[in-house]
């Protein structure tokens, strides 16, 4: 089953080096893990989707939890949340494919925000899997180039994941 | 007070109370040698001919004592030299302090002379490291070291120092702290109450109960509380290699190691039990064997100090997260109020059923044999030392004889690599005791293929006059290498036999220390009264043994206990 683990870590040089090295050494998998500064200068915010049976993901967040620069961890599965993601899609845009990339681009309420006469990139936020339906919608031999972020997620209500 | 870098590292390892720093200089870490030489009448430095031993010194000096073990090396080769001491103390959780030099940190990263990444290649085999690339951080990340490699599950910790945090003409004031807070680190204090009243439930409905044991329960420091609870649920104990020793090994419910080379008796109360307690212990494959096949009977509970430890390999029933001594006290204050005892008479035909596991003398070998058979070695080893040693040991079958035929009563007494298995652990390793306790007898039983692995620690036993007696079982082969290869290939003894060796007696003597050989079973024991009758010397006793002994009894990789294979003088009617 897919998780994503959200976590705030020490904003100190090898804490993203601990957190991957532990994945890669005891075999587990990364789907996506992203990064970035909080509001607390001392903390980064870090979100990392996995796969596994609930021992392995159990054993996992047990992990994560021992590194010392793992401050605080949250299961996003454990409870109702919100994800997205971001991704960016270069398309061959030729004359006879503008029409229904447009199209496309409306119904997944997607953004063209580049245009050459020969292309598009198209902007698209959305859970995982939208993104992942997006692709799959796009007509064979279109797609020039992807660039997503990773899924980050919150949780719903009005906890939220501090210290 | 105003220190240099330098200083403030000697001063901190002065205030932390280090005794002993285990090291070797190099150029990253002269300015710290430097303020080392001024302090020596309060932190005395053992110089070792290569930095692993420095890192198993340091490991059997915190095995012996409990307290934090310290090492200081270069950077570089000095560091990477290190690395295997540093997970060997890691797979053990043993606490440890390593302090490495690095190139000065305008260069980190210009593949400077002798640069490595140091905490890059340690960080996979360390409770925590640090690079500390401000003289200003430098006395509170030693705090933060010892107090993270001492406290929780203990581990090894790395502090890696930069020469030019270290410059003497840099001065700053200097306290150290006492305290430190650290927001992501607070190791379990207590288990949880309810579920030690339910496990303590569970222990008073058993029939068929077994108490686990391992390396925990002797880090924890909770030897005589486990006594305390064994004696009085009047259980059968067995333990892990490492917990050898945290239960009196001669006692009547000690039912002797468990596992791979556990006895018949142990391993068969595990196939059977129904209430497994598993204390301080991890679920090593060693000691399980197969998964599948793993006490398929019993409800297990288990007590450990970290929660990764929990339903990592087995699934257990009852966890407690929390700190031996203490949970071990909490249940038998829970004992002690729910005033129940267990079954006696479903306890005392378990005991019955054991017993007659027991009488299958699991342990038996050939005593009519010309040739001195280790096992023999090993229990005359007991009787010359009244069973007092501190043993430490190599890596192969002479450690599991040991860890067979000497019955450790006291926790501390066997120092081994268990969980690395790290040939060329057991002499460096005897440094560290012999300078904890100079007084105690010590030994180190190893191979004549381990003991090549660390020789040169021989130089440091001359410099520090170390009266360690070294028992060296020499078969003339990788002992364990090929019993596996006559068991699982054929016996296609694949580069297992150690051709060219050395004279140990003239080598021993080229050391400036006595050398001894004996190759007759009935020489043996005056042979070893003589060694350990010098008592000021460092001994090497080179004791010929049977090349063709096996370890018994086996399970091997992918059995399940009650798959054990037994020595071969058993007939197959008995084993019925």
């Amino acid at each position: 089953m897919r998780h994503i683990l959200s976590m705030l870590v020490e904003n100190e040089s090898g804490a993203l080096s601990r957190i991957a090295g532990l994945f890669s050494a005891r075999g587990y998998n990364i789907e996506s893990l992203t990064v970035a500064p909080t509001d607390d200068p001392s903390l980064s915010r870090m979100t990392l989707v996995t796969c596994g049976n609930d021992d392995i993901v159990e054993q996992i967040k047990k992990q994560l939890n021992k590194l010392i620069d793992v401050v605080k961890l949250q299961d996003l599965a454990d409870s109702e949340h919100t994800e997205r993601e971001m991704m960016l899609i270069k398309l061959k845009a030729g004359r006879q494919d503008r029409e229904e990339l447009k199209r496309l681009t409306e119904i997944f309420r997607a953004k063209i925000i580049d245009v050459t006469e020969i292309s598009y990139v198209v902007e698209l936020t959305g859970a995982s899997r939208k993104l992942d339906a997006f692709i799959q919608a796009v007509p064979e031999g279109l797609i020039t180039e992807v660039v997503r972020s990773g899924a980050i997620g919150i949780s719903r209500g009005d906890k939220g994941l501090t210290l | 007070m105003e220190l240099s870098g330098a200083e403030i590292t000697i001063q901190a390892l002065i205030d932390e109370g280090v005794e002993y720093v285990f090291g070797y200089p190099g150029g990253a870490v002269l300015h710290i040698y430097d303020a080392l030489s001024k302090r020596e009448d309060q932190i005395k430095h053992i110089l070792v001919r290569h930095e692993q031993a420095a890192t198993h010194a340091a490991d059997g000096y915190a095995r012996a004592t409990g307290r934090v073990g310290v090492c200081l090396v270069t950077s570089g080769p000095g560091a990477t030299n290190a690395v295997t001491g540093i997970a060997t103390a890691y797979m053990d959780s043993i606490p440890m302090v390593v302090l490495t030099g690095q190139v000065p940190t305008p260069v980190i990263g210009s593949d400077a002379f002798q640069e490595v990444d140091t905490v890059g290649i340690t960080r996979p085999c360390v409770k925590h490291n640090f690079l500390v690339k401000d003289v200003k951080d430098l006395a509170v990340t030693i705090r933060k070291a010892f107090h993270i490699a001492s406290s929780g599950r203990p581990g090894p910790v790395v502090v890696d120092i930069p020469k030019d945090v270290t410059d003497p003409n840099i001065r700053i004031p200097y306290a150290y702290p006492r305290e430190v807070s650290m927001r992501s680190y607070s190791p379990a204090q207590r288990g949880h109450q309810g579920q030690i009243r339910k496990a303590v439930e569970k222990m008073l409905a058993a029939r068929r109960p077994v108490i686990y044991t391992g390396g925990g329960v002797v880090l924890g420091e909770a030897s005589a509380s486990l006594v305390d609870l064994v004696r009085s649920l009047g259980f059968p104990i067995t333990s892990t290699l490492m917990g050898l020793g945290a239960y009196p090994m001669s006692d009547r419910q000690f039912l002797g190691m468990l596992g791979m080379h556990g006895t018949y008796e142990a391993n068969m109360a595990m196939h059977e039990t129904d209430c497994l307690v598993a204390i301080g212990a991890r679920f090593d494959d060693r000691v399980t064997g197969k998964i599948e096949h793993f006490c398929p009977h019993a409800e297990i509970i288990h007590v450990d100090v970290d929660p990764a430890s929990i339903s990592k390999t087995v699934r257990v029933d009852v966890p407690i997260v929390g700190p031996v001594q203490s949970v071990l006290q909490d249940m038998l204050s829970i004992l002690k109020e729910l005033g129940g005892k267990p079954d006696q008479t479903a306890l005392d035909a378990w005991w019955r059923q054991i017993d007659e596991w027991r009488g299958m003398d699991c342990l038996r070998y050939d005593r009519g044999s010309g040739l001195i058979k280790p096992q023999f070695a090993v229990e005359t080893l007991h009787k010359v030392t009244n069973g007092e040693l501190y043993l430490t040991s190599d890596v192969g079958q002479h450690q599991m004889f040991a860890a067979q035929f000497y019955p450790f009563d006291k926790p501390r007494r066997w120092i081994n690599s268990g969980g690395l298995g790290t040939m060329g652990f057991g002499l460096p390793a005897a440094m560290g005791v012999q300078l904890a306790f100079p007084d105690a007898q010590v030994a180190c039983i190893s191979g004549e293929a381990s003991i090549l692995m660390c020789i040169q620690e021989m130089a440091t036993c001359k410099q520090y006059d170390l009266p360690i007696k070294v028992i060296l079982l020499n078969n003339g082969y990788m002992g364990m290498v090929r019993q596996w290869q006559e068991f699982f290939y054929d016996s296609r003894y694949a580069h297992s036999y150690v051709d060219a060796l050395p004279d140990f007696v003239a080598l021993s003597n080229s050391f400036g220390h006595v050398g001894m050989r004996v190759e007759k079973p009935d020489e043996l024991e005056g042979a070893m009264q003589e060694a350990f009758a010098l008592k000021d010397r460092f001994v090497f006793l080179d004791v010929i043994v049977d090349p063709t002994e096996n370890v018994y009894p086996m399970v091997a990789a992918g059995k399940g206990h009650h798959e054990m294979q037994l020595p071969p003088t058993m007939s197959d009617r008995e084993l019925a």
